[in-house]
């Protein structure tokens, strides 16, 4: 018996667009599961229906048919709203219209503040968040003065101080340069190591290696789930909905082809590197 | 151009005039623009401005920066001076046709291009020392007597924390999309007034479609982090009077003091 965190039971979500009758099914039957502590990286296209996913995983939509549980509530019971939100907190992909107010702390301290917690420990929780993604030094900066990679850091001190059981990561590096992709990237995986679960929405596949499990959405629906290596060592079947596998894969299948025999676990950049180097 | 407006922009610092009780230093923006609109002598400028110029000293905000506020009102600034130099009747100091200069008129657009000068430097002021996050804390607290009577005070307080957030991120809009229009061939300099405030039109247009697309990000931010509004809301830094705030007040009474006895002097 898995110890969930997000638990989804068949979820449905419509919407509809203005002139058309038809409403649009934006994730037709979905059921997931989330184990607490885990890092699970969702990949999709364009309209696959990703990023509805993550805003119903915390109340911002709630479903058209279907129920999600989080942390124990259903996410459609307006009394607990705010315990879901609380235990799933989110950070999204543009960096600049997701800081609420013109001073780094004050910023940070504007989920606890809600929470209605007292003064001294928001303060600590402030400076611990602000610590943990190393914006310390830049507390009474303006955030507009501050690289995108470092209001999206912001961004997650933010909901690192709510005190989440589980963050959502809705492509939070999309709109950064690749530097500030890895200093983000490197956040979030000191977030999973001190035991937060983690769920990644993204369509950079190199970001989904470091992941415990990764799931394909298309059109709607899982197309696949399981760890990185399952995954991609289907290359086939993941580049049939148009994605592409992560560079080393891809390496590792051309190396495969002229008959150096790759170990299947070889999916990240690194250990490829590694591998490359020793290989005799 | 749009860079240069310093009206409501924060200059970070930790001077006594920052760490001030953001109530009080509300009121005692509030107590000199008054004082300004009363005063009807230069004795009564020069008071204001010693009083501004040693809060400004003991801010630290350069003069530099307080004075780069004033140019986006400098036309404003010269076509008040303009109009009240050549519309008042008096004794006539030079002429030239119909347009004549009076001693008179003179006089009253010197008057007024201070009163207007000290305005905005001592509004600006309040903001370049005084965090946003306070600021609003401060409206909020000064006005909540009147939520009594239906007065959303925590809603206005919230709605100009953001519009204060908002502004640099507004004008970094507004400048990428002038400079995508003038990629395709826009242009913002020549031509008449009218022709110049046409052309405004393409940069108005995208950038309200950005302001709402920006405004449905936010809320739904805001809504992730629990925002729910005023109610059992708690403040990381809460408003205590200090003992420098009892000096502050001290001086502002002296302050007041001193223009009323002046006024009733000179």
């Amino acid at each position: 018996m898995m110890d969930s965190i997000i638990k989804i039971e068949n979820l449905i979500f419509e919407y509809r667009k203005e002139e058309e009758e038809q409403p649009v099914k934006a994730i037709n039957n979905i059921s997931l599961e989330v184990e607490k502590g885990s890092f699970t990286a969702i990949l999709g296209k364009n309209g696959s229906g990703k990023s509805t996913l993550a805003k119903n995983l915390n109340g911002l939509l709630l479903p058209t048919g279907g129920t999600v549980y989080v942390n124990g509530y259903n996410t459609a019971d307006e009394e607990h709203i705010w315990d879901v939100r609380q235990s799933a907190g989110m950070v999204f992909q543009n960096p600049d219209n997701q800081l609420v107010s013109a001073i780094v702390e004050d910023d940070v301290a504007f989920g606890p503040e809600n929470l209605g917690i007292e003064p001294a420990e928001i303060r600590r929780r402030v400076d611990k968040a602000l610590e943990d993604v190393n914006m310390g030094p830049f507390k009474g900066k303006s955030p507009h003065l501050l690289s995108g990679g470092q209001k999206q850091r912001i961004a997650i001190a933010g909901v690192v101080a709510m005190k989440p059981r589980c963050i959502i990561f809705d492509e939070p590096t999309a709109m950064l340069d690749p530097k500030g992709r890895k200093e983000i990237m490197s956040i979030i995986k000191e977030l999973h190591e001190e035991g937060i679960t983690v769920v990644l929405i993204t369509h950079f596949m190199d970001e989904a290696v470091n992941a415990d499990r990764v799931i394909i959405m298309h059109q709607g629906e899982i197309f696949m789930d399981g760890t990185p290596a399952e995954v991609f060592g289907q290359g086939e079947k993941v580049k049939s909905v148009n994605l592409d596998v992560p560079m080393a894969v891809e390496l590792a299948r051309a190396l495969r082809q002229r008959g150096i025999e790759v170990p299947e676990k070889i999916i990240g950049t690194e250990e490829m590197v590694e591998y490359l180097c020793q290989y005799k | 151009m749009l860079r240069d407006i310093t009206l409501g922009q924060y200059f970070p610092g930790s001077s006594p005039v920052h760490k001030l009780d953001p109530r009080l230093k509300i009121i005692a923006t509030l107590l000199f623009i008054i004082e300004l609109f009363i005063v009807d002598n230069f004795i009564g400028f020069l008071i204001a401005a010693i009083a501004l110029g040693a809060v400004i000293a003991l801010s630290k905000v350069p003069l530099s920066y307080i004075l780069r506020g004033l140019k986006p009102i400098l036309l404003i600034l010269a076509f008040t001076f303009a109009l009240n130099m050549f519309m008042v009747d008096g004794r006539i100091l030079w002429q030239w046709k119909f347009l004549k200069i009076t001693q008179e008129g003179l006089e009253l657009a010197v008057f007024m291009a201070i009163r207007l000068i000290l305005l905005i430097m001592g509004s600006s002021m309040l903001t370049l020392c005084t965090r946003p996050i306070a600021l609003t804390d401060g409206i909020e607290r000064l006005l909540s007597p009147f939520k009594r009577f239906g007065l959303p005070a925590h809603d206005i307080a919230m709605m100009m924390t953001i519009a204060l957030r908002f502004i640099p991120t507004l004008l970094e809009e507004a400048d990428k999309i002038m400079k995508a229009q003038q990629a395709r061939g826009a242009d913002f300099e020549t031509g008449n007034l009218m022709q110049r405030a046409k052309s405004l039109i393409p940069i108005l247009v995208p950038l309200f479609v950005s302001a709402f697309r920006i405004a449905q990000d936010l809320a739904m931010a805001m809504e992730a982090r629990c925002y729910r509004g005023g109610e059992n809301r708690t403040r990381m830094n809460e408003m205590k009077f200090k003992k420098s705030d009892y000096v502050a007040v001290t001086l502002l009474a002296v302050f007041g003091a001193v223009i009323i006895i002046q006024s009733k002097v000179f």
